[in-house]
């Protein structure tokens, strides 16, 4: 009894052993079957599903639509647009630039900000470095220096474009303030991140651009009524922009927070405000139908 | 002529986007003027026969009946913008690659370099202080200039022209923006290649001297007219600008009321409106030319001169 039970009991386990091998290898078998299958198509997995949220892998007229709507980066964008709209001879893309632009320059910018100290000690120092130690460091300070010279002239033709096309008329024209606000403050980046180098160019081009600031009417200590007012170099305007009365470390540090801070922070802000409101106003103006002079209505009365 | 001047002038690193505005500005203009030429033939084309404009699409673009209005973003948007962004960071790239961003030797504040230039964007202000003293070059002036751009579209009344490109149904907005702009490029450019040591004016492909003296004096408007007390140089000063902004103001008006579809857009223009329109016309776009001839031709340095200011 012991022995046969024994032995069937061996039996037994042999044969499931066997059998549940069996079944494991049927059950790989079509588990990699699925897989290739999903490798094959991934927008089937729940891996894909999760990261893109409604299926949109057939190009249908809807399945277009949401591909722009769903997702975060391009959202931005409305699903359709003008068919007139997209040629270049009307927008010169020069926007659109200017942002992404923007963009090439907070990433180099940021790259840069590893390598730098905005102190007067090092400033220069970590230049050089970049110059000829950081492995494609000249590369990356080129990039950053062009794209910002390349920044300010896709801005004023931007603004260029807009007058041409009137674009900034009814009901478009607190965008363009926000767009003047983007100008003055494309200028004040590219400004501050001229003295950062610490050489002598950046030097003298911020001590001729901030002298300036002593002659301002009111709060400067040489501007018209600034002396009446009690102003004098060690409390106006100007000390204000330095953090003293010279352009040396404070001034340096004041530069660098301005430029990697709160510039790039205050126009990411008013870019939202920007890019919402073109949205808000009913998307880029035009190639509008033209306007004929006999169907100008009367004067509107408020 | 000194070739190698010029050449040490245009080919610094920092200049060379100067040297693209002088072609980028004048492409862009003819781009949109272009385009406005067209549909102004348009425009004439529909005034002239209002049966064709019932019925007319309105674009100088191909058009047929049916076909849809709308495009897709998604492709037909994405993929220019994508491609756009491809040819902008190829472009840096070269640029890149090719040209060094300038670094000169340390800052040393006992060593001025002569001349000492600001960054070229704001290299027109810096020519402005040569016209006008620093509290109005660098700061009235960039303020007005950012204040007038803000008002522009309120006080621009003008219904047409919104949307696409026009020249004859918006010449007073186009007209003067343009002299703004080109102004701004103009003073930009003369900076950088005509100014030389001292901030003397030399001419592109003249050798810079540093040791040039110029024999100028310069005078102030109320010396001509012989006015020695403080007083009536400050009166004198004042009524002399008030009659610059009246006689230029009047300038502007017959400009800007000459065709009868200006008249129009004036008559629907309120006087606040107008008034504002006329203030950083005269101070901006007349103002700064003015100074600059009254400084170029006569040798005047001041027009207004009081104990607190001088203009």
């Amino acid at each position: 009894m012991e022995r046969e039970r024994g032995n069937r009991g061996g039996v037994g386990v042999l044969e499931r052993v066997r059998e549940e091998t069996q079944q494991l290898r049927v059950r790989l078998r079509e588990e990699l079957e699925e897989l290739k299958q999903d490798l094959r198509e991934p927008q089937r997995t729940q891996l894909w599903k999760s990261i893109f949220r409604v299926p949109h892998e057939r190009t249908t007229p809807r399945n277009r639509a949401i591909a722009v709507l769903a997702n975060v980066f391009l959202h931005l964008h409305p699903a359709r647009i003008n068919r007139d709209a997209v040629r270049y001879s009307y927008t010169w893309g020069m926007g659109g630039i200017s942002f992404y632009l923007f963009i090439v320059l907070t990433f180099t910018g940021v790259l840069l900000m590893f390598y730098y100290h905005p102190t007067k000690v090092q400033a220069f120092r970590d230049i050089l470095y970049l110059e000829h130690d950081v492995p494609f460091g000249r590369l990356l300070r080129n990039m950053h220096r062009w794209a910002a010279h390349l920044m300010v002239i896709t801005v004023w033709l931007h603004m260029f474009r807009v007058v041409l096309t009137g674009s900034y008329k009814r009901p478009r024209e607190f965008n363009w303030c926000v767009g003047v606000i983007l100008l003055v403050l494309t200028l004040l980046l590219s400004f501050t991140g001229y003295l950062l180098p610490d050489d002598q160019l950046g030097f003298w081009a911020v001590t001729v651009g901030t002298n300036m600031a002593r002659a301002t009417p009111l709060i400067g200590h040489e501007g018209p009524f600034g002396p009446q007012l009690g102003m004098t170099p060690y409390n106006d305007v100007r000390f204000a922009l330095l953090g003293g009365s010279i352009v040396d470390s404070n001034a340096l540090l004041r530069a660098y927070i301005w430029h990697c801070i709160a510039l790039p922070l205050l126009a990411a802000i008013f870019m939202g405000v920007h890019f919402w409101r073109v949205r808000k106003d009913g998307g880029i103006s035009g190639p509008a139908p033209v306007m004929l002079e006999s169907e100008m209505r009367p004067v509107r009365k408020v | 002529m000194d070739w190698y001047q010029l050449w040490q002038i245009i080919s610094a690193p920092d200049n060379v986007p100067i040297v693209g505005l002088l072609v980028i500005v004048p492409f862009y203009t003819w781009y949109g003027l272009r385009q406005a030429r067209a549909n102004d033939r348009l425009i004439q084309e529909l005034e002239a026969n209002p049966e064709l404009a019932k019925t007319h699409h309105r674009k100088t673009f191909p058009y047929k009946p049916g076909w849809p209005t709308e495009v897709h973003v998604w492709p037909y948007l994405l993929r220019i913008e994508f491609l756009a962004a491809i040819i902008v960071t190829a472009l840096l790239m070269v640029w890149s690659l090719t040209l060094d961003a300038p670094l000169e030797e340390p800052a040393n504040p006992n060593l001025t370099p002569n001349p000492s230039k600001a960054p070229w964007y704001f290299v027109g202000l810096q020519e402005m202080l040569v016209y006008f003293d620093p509290w109005f070059a660098g700061v009235v002036l960039p303020t007005l200039i950012i204040i007038g751009l803000m008002a522009f579209p309120y006080v621009d009344e003008n219904p047409l022209g919104n949307g696409y490109y026009t020249w004859r149904q918006r010449t007073v907005a186009i007209g003067a923006f343009l002299v703004g702009f080109y102004l701004w490029i103009a003073l930009i450019i003369v900076g950088t290649l005509m100014r030389g040591p001292g901030w003397m004016l030399f001419w592109p492909g003249q050798t810079w001297d540093h040791t040039r003296l110029v024999y100028e004096v310069n005078r102030n408007l109320p010396d001509i007219f012989g006015i020695t007390s403080d007083w009536g140089k400050g009166i004198f000063g004042f009524f002399a600008v008030l009659l610059f902004y009246l006689v230029s103001g009047f300038g502007i008006h017959k400009l800007v009321t000459r065709s009868p579809l200006n008249r129009k857009i004036y008559e629907r223009t309120s006087l606040i409106q107008y008034l504002v329109f006329q203030f950083f016309a005269i101070t901006i776009l007349v103002g700064l030319p003015a100074k600059i001839l009254l400084r170029l031709l006569f040798r005047i340095k001041y027009v207004w001169i009081t104990p607190w200011f001088n203009i």
